[in-house]
Parts: structure tokens; C-alpha cells; sequence
């Protein structure tokens, strides 16, 4: 089991949504996250003092799939949630060590 | 046969009255109801003496004007309350952070309860009675004698009782504006304790002075007749230069100015100002105290001068910062009304927009350049935009008042005299430079005084561990937003 954490433009999760639920990945856990990797922040004023924003807004979805689903969820995300510039985001792998479903107690690839 | 004619002459009897009731009608305008009902009890209309009916029909006409004074007073009343609930409270809360955005509302409403009990006690009397030049005296005290009967001191046409909860709503908003100096780190015990001390020592003194019978500063017999229809040195300069002292005396907020400290919503502080900008109708125009042509004077003297001042902020913002913000556009609008307010009643439309235009000009640069250039925390901005937009508006009435507008100086024969400098009356300049003074005298020694003995009573500033996590919290127990709930 592998865990996916992508961290994408929050105008592009809309379209990466859909596209994931296409290849029938429906289970997913999407957070509101502020970051930055190397691209600029902004100025805003307010009564003439300036304050810069390095942390933007993003969107974070984290997924737990079984191995054989992995690269086609990784294809489907890189191509929905690409704009080509600064900001695009990130995406990490990680080994799972157990899942379990509350309802039932299923461990393992079945509780997925 | 007889019967007949006495039927005839009862109906010829029952019918006269109306009738010549209606006569009388198509002769006035209206037909008192007094007559009707005098015609119907003992003596008809035309049977009662000319005198009666003239007195009758003045005291109706009387009634009427006072009716229609009395319902705009009081909805100015309220317009004026509502500047400060929740006018003020938002267009504060919005300006800091989240944390404190409960701690800084409580304030403008911890007032609206204090001030008010404050009032009626004294503090009317304190204001409004017979006293000396300096200050009122207890002739109101409980407000005794504050009734329906009008007091020709101040208002013939409306109720004592009107004019008093009038001018209460004003005693309430000018120690809340002080409250944009401390915001966030001022203990609320210690607000009271300032904000009641402030209303007996600095207020009270000041609208006596200006407003109150035989004051020093009244434009109606004072020695120095400073000119101020609203309150521009009452409410704004005693208010903004006492946020300054306040500012300088508690120092800075801890992380200020290196750490961030945007407003937490410019949503809120939106809809304050626009509350206040309506609101600023009844605090201004109502203090025409009638619902005449002068108060219309006033109304689109406020109106006007809000415009002008919004558009002069928002444009030196944009040529300066290269955009024009939200924020700046509804602190120029409120600069400008405090400008307007002290000339509202005594200056043309076309002067309201210049007097707009400065201040919104004027306090645009004191906000960004004058602050950061001294250094000294006003959180959100009072004395930048009362203390100054304040001074700004009381000495432009020096120059713009007009006798066109409000002939408020008159001769022994009761001639119109010249008001403001471009009427052709110099002079009057430096009666508005000594009521200015004054008022920064007043603001200052008063608000040192008043804070040294908050000081001491109560301790002014919250811990700082306190002012870390937030008042809301820390003050209160509260969190103003439990969204995720």
C-alpha cells in the first residue's frame, strides 16, 4: 500500500477531482494548506503598511492505494494538475504500513 | 305642524356646526380639531372670539413642526447609536486580528451600557445644565426635570427629553473611537475604569464649552465662539489626541512593527464604515436639532464631504502604491466625514467637497507617512484620522463658514453678520484655533492624568503571554469564530 500526498494549484483541483474519479479512484482526503516551494509570494497594503505573503494557498490531497493503482493515479494527477509554470506543486510517496476500516475492523488491501 | 318646525330647527342646529366647520375649513388651510370639538360642545364656530381660534391654530401649527422636529431627533438618535453599535464595533473589529476581534466590539458596547447609566445620573447635567463656563452643574442630576417640555437653551421645539438621549448617543461613540489606540492590548477592567474617568474629566468639560449654556467656547455668547455644529472638536479632537497619549503611554503592541498585523477582515471594517457613513447623517445633520432646511444643509454637507474625502484617499493611494485599496477608500470616506463634521451645518456643498477632499488627503499621509515616521503604535488609526481629520475640519470651518448658509452670528439689531474667512470675517480663524487648542489641552492633560490613576488602580496592559494568545480568550473566554463547529 502506498500512500500519495499531492500538493497542487487549488484552481486545478476541480479538474483533478474528476479525473481521478474517472479511472475510479474515489477515496480521497483533501486538505487546505498555505506553502511555497521556490515560487514568489505577494505584497498587500493596508493603511500603508506593507506585508509580504510568502505562504500561499494550496490544495493537498492525500490518497492511501494499493501498489498496482499507483502510477496510473500518479499519470492522471501530473497530467490534470500541470499549468507549466512556478507553483504547479509536488507529489510524495510513502510505504503504508496498515489500513483499517472502522466499520468492520478489515485490515490490509480490502479495507482500501 | 309644530313638531315639524322644531324637527326642522334641531336638524338646521345639528347640521350648522359641521357646516361651519367646513366653512372655516375652506377659509385656513386645515380646521383644528379644537374647534370642531368647541363648536359641538357649547358655542359655535363663528360664535368664539378670533383670538381663541388663532391661538388654537398657532399651538396646531406649533404641534406640527414639533412633530416632524421630534421625529427626525429621534431617528437621528438612533442613527447615531447605531454608529457606534455596530458601526464602530465592526469597522474596528475587522481592523484586528482575530484573535482580539470579540475584546475590540466589547468595547464600543461596554459603552453603550456605561456611558448611558453615566449619563443619566450626571452626566446630561454635567454637559447641559447651568453651571459655569467650564462646566455644567446639577440642576439634572437623575435627570429631574427632563421631560416633554422643551428647553429653549438648546432646542424649543422638541422635548428636553429628546435632546438629552440625542446628545447621549454622542457620549457614548467619542470614548470608543479612543479604543482604536489601545486595541489589543488594553485590560478591559481597565478600559472602563479609563473610558468613565475620560467621560467626567475630558468630555463633560469640552461639550459644555462648546455646546452647553454659557459655555466658554459656545458660538451663541461664549467669549472665544468657536464654531463646531457636530462635534469636530467634542467628539473627534478630544478623542484622537487622546488615542495619541494613549498610544504613547502604553507603547507598542508586543511584535509591532516587525511582525504581521493585517486586518483580520476588511469585510467587516466594510460594513462599518458604510454603517457609519449613513449613521454620520443623524450625527451631523441631526444636530440641526429641527428637521429644517438647515439640517438638509447639513445632511448633504456629510454626504459630500464623505465623497470627496473617499476619492481623495483612494487617489493619492493609487498614485503613491500604484493601486487603490478597499481599505483606503472607506478610511478616506470616514476621514472625511470627520472633517465635515464640526462645518456641516455652516458650510456650502461645493466647500464640503473641498473640506472632504483634504482630509481625505490629509489624513491619507498622516496614517502612512507621519505613523511610521514617529514610530508610535495607533493601532487603528484614531488619532491619524480623528485627532487630524478633526483639526483639519474645525479650522476649514474657520474659513468656509457662510452666513449663507447658517447666519449663526448676529448683530444687536439682529443683522446677519460675516461667519468664515471667505465670508469676510478674519477673525474667526483664531476663535477656531483657541477651541482647537483647548481641545488638545483638554485631551492631553486629562488623558495622562486619567491613565496614570487607571495605572494605579487597575493596571492598564494585559500580560504579555495574554496579549499573545488574545484577548478574546484571555478577557473574555470567547472565540469570535468556531467555524469548523
Amino acid at each position: 500500500m502506498t500512500k500519495i500526498e499531492a500538493i497542487i494549484q487549488p484552481s486545478r483541483f476541480e479538474s483533478v477531482k474528476e479525473a481521478l474519479l474517472e479511472i475510479g479512484i474515489a477515496g480521497m482526503t483533501v486538505l487546505e494548506v498555505r506553502g511555497h516551494g521556490r515560487q514568489k509570494g505577494h505584497t498587500e497594503t493596508y493603511r500603508g503598511r506593507e506585508y509580504e505573503v510568502d505562504l500561499l494557498p494550496k490544495i493537498k490531497i492525500e490518497m492511501v492505494l494499493p501498489d498496482k493503482l499507483v502510477d496510473v493515479t500518479v499519470q492522471t494527477i501530473l497530467k490534470t494538475a500541470k499549468t507549466g509554470k512556478i507553483g504547479d506543486g509536488k507529489i510524495f510517496l510513502s510505504k503504508v504500513d496498515e489500513a483499517i476500516r472502522i466499520r468492520n475492523d478489515e485490515r490490509g488491501e480490502h479495507a482500501l | 305642524m309644530r313638531r315639524r318646525v322644531a324637527c326642522g330647527l334641531a336638524l338646521c342646529f345639528l347640521l350648522s356646526g359641521p357646516l361651519a366647520a367646513s366653512l372655516g375649513a375652506r377659509a385656513n388651510a386645515s380646521s383644528p380639531s379644537v374647534s370642531l370639538s368647541a363648536a359641538s360642545a357649547a358655542t359655535l364656530l363663528w360664535q368664539q372670539p378670533t383670538e381663541d381660534r388663532l391661538r388654537a391654530l398657532e399651538q396646531s401649527a406649533n404641534d406640527a413642526r414639533s412633530a416632524g422636529d421630534n421625529a427626525w431627533m429621534l431617528v437621528s438618535s438612533a442613527f447615531v447609536l447605531m454608529m457606534t453599535g455596530p458601526g464602530l464595533a465592526l469597522f474596528y473589529g475587522g481592523l484586528v486580528r482575530k484573535k482580539n476581534v470579540l475584546a475590540t466590539m466589547m468595547q464600543s458596547f461596554a459603552l453603550m451600557a456605561i456611558i448611558t447609566v453615566v449619563w443619566a445620573i450626571v452626566g446630561y447635567s454635567l454637559c447641559f445644565a447651568h453651571g459655569n463656563s467650564i462646566i455644567g452643574g446639577f440642576g439634572y442630576v437623575f435627570l429631574r426635570g427632563v421631560g416633554a417640555t422643551p428647553n429653549a437653551d438648546y432646542a424649543a421645539t422638541i422635548p428636553q427629553q429628546t435632546f438629552m438621549i440625542f446628545q447621549l448617543m454622542f457620549a457614548i461613540i467619542t470614548p470608543g473611537l479612543i479604543a482604536g489606540a489601545f486595541a489589543e492590548r488594553m485590560k478591559f477592567s481597565a478600559m472602563v475604569v479609563f473610558t468613565t474617568l475620560w467621560f467626567f474629566i475630558v468630555y463633560a468639560p469640552m461639550a459644555h464649552m462648546v455646546w452647553g449654556a454659557g459655555g466658554l467656547l459656545n458660538s451663541s455668547g461664549g467669549a472665544f465662539p468657536t464654531l463646531d455644529f457636530a462635534g469636530g472638536t467634542v467628539v473627534h479632537i478630544t478623542s484622537g489626541v487622546s488615542a495619541l497619549i494613549c498610544a504613547l503611554y502604553l507603547k507598542k503592541r508586543v511584535g509591532y512593527p516587525k511582525e504581521p498585523m493585517p486586518p483580520h477582515s476588511v469585510v467587516l471594517s466594510f460594513i462599518g464604515a458604510c454603517l457609519l457613513w449613513v449613521g454620520w447623517f443623524g450625527f451631523n445633520a441631526g444636530s440641526a436639532l429641527n428637521a429644517s432646511g438647515l439640517a438638509t444643509s447639513a445632511f448633504v454637507a456629510t454626504h459630500f464631504g464623505a465623497a470627496a474625502a473617499a476619492i481623495g484617499w483612494a487617489a493619492a493611494e493609487w498614485i503613491r502604491n500604484g493601486k487603490p485599496s478597499v481599505l483606503g477608500a472607506i478610511s478616506g470616506a470616514v476621514a472625511g466625514l470627520v472633517a465635515i463634521t464640526p462645518a456641516s451645518g455652516f458650510v456650502g456643498p461645493m466647500s464640503a467637497l473641498v473640506i472632504g477632499l483634504c482630509a481625505g488627503v490629509g489624513c491619507y499621509l498622516m496614517v502612512t507617512k507621519v505613523k511610521s515616521l514617529f514610530g508610535y503604535d495607533d493601532s487603528l488609526d484614531a488619532f491619524g484620522v480623528h485627532g487630524a481629520g478633526g483639526t483639519i475640519g474645525a479650522l476649514l470651518t474657520g474659513l468656509f463658514a457662510t452666513k449663507l448658509v447658517n447666519a449663526v452670528f448676529k448683530d444687536a439689531q439682529g443683522n446677519a453678520q460675516n461667519v468664515g474667512l471667505f465670508d469676510g470675517n478674519a477673525h474667526q480663524i483664531l476663535n477656531q484655533l483657541i477651541g482647537i487648542a483647548i481641545a488638545w489641552v483638554l485631551a492631553v492633560v486629562g488623558t495622562l492624568i486619567i491613565l496614570k490613576v487607571t495605572d494605579l488602580l487597575v493596571g492598564l496592559r494585559v500580560p504579555e503571554d495574554q496579549e499573545v494568545r488574545g484577548l478574546d480568550i484571555s478577557l473574555h473566554g470567547e472565540e469570535g469564530y468556531n467555524l469548523e463547529s
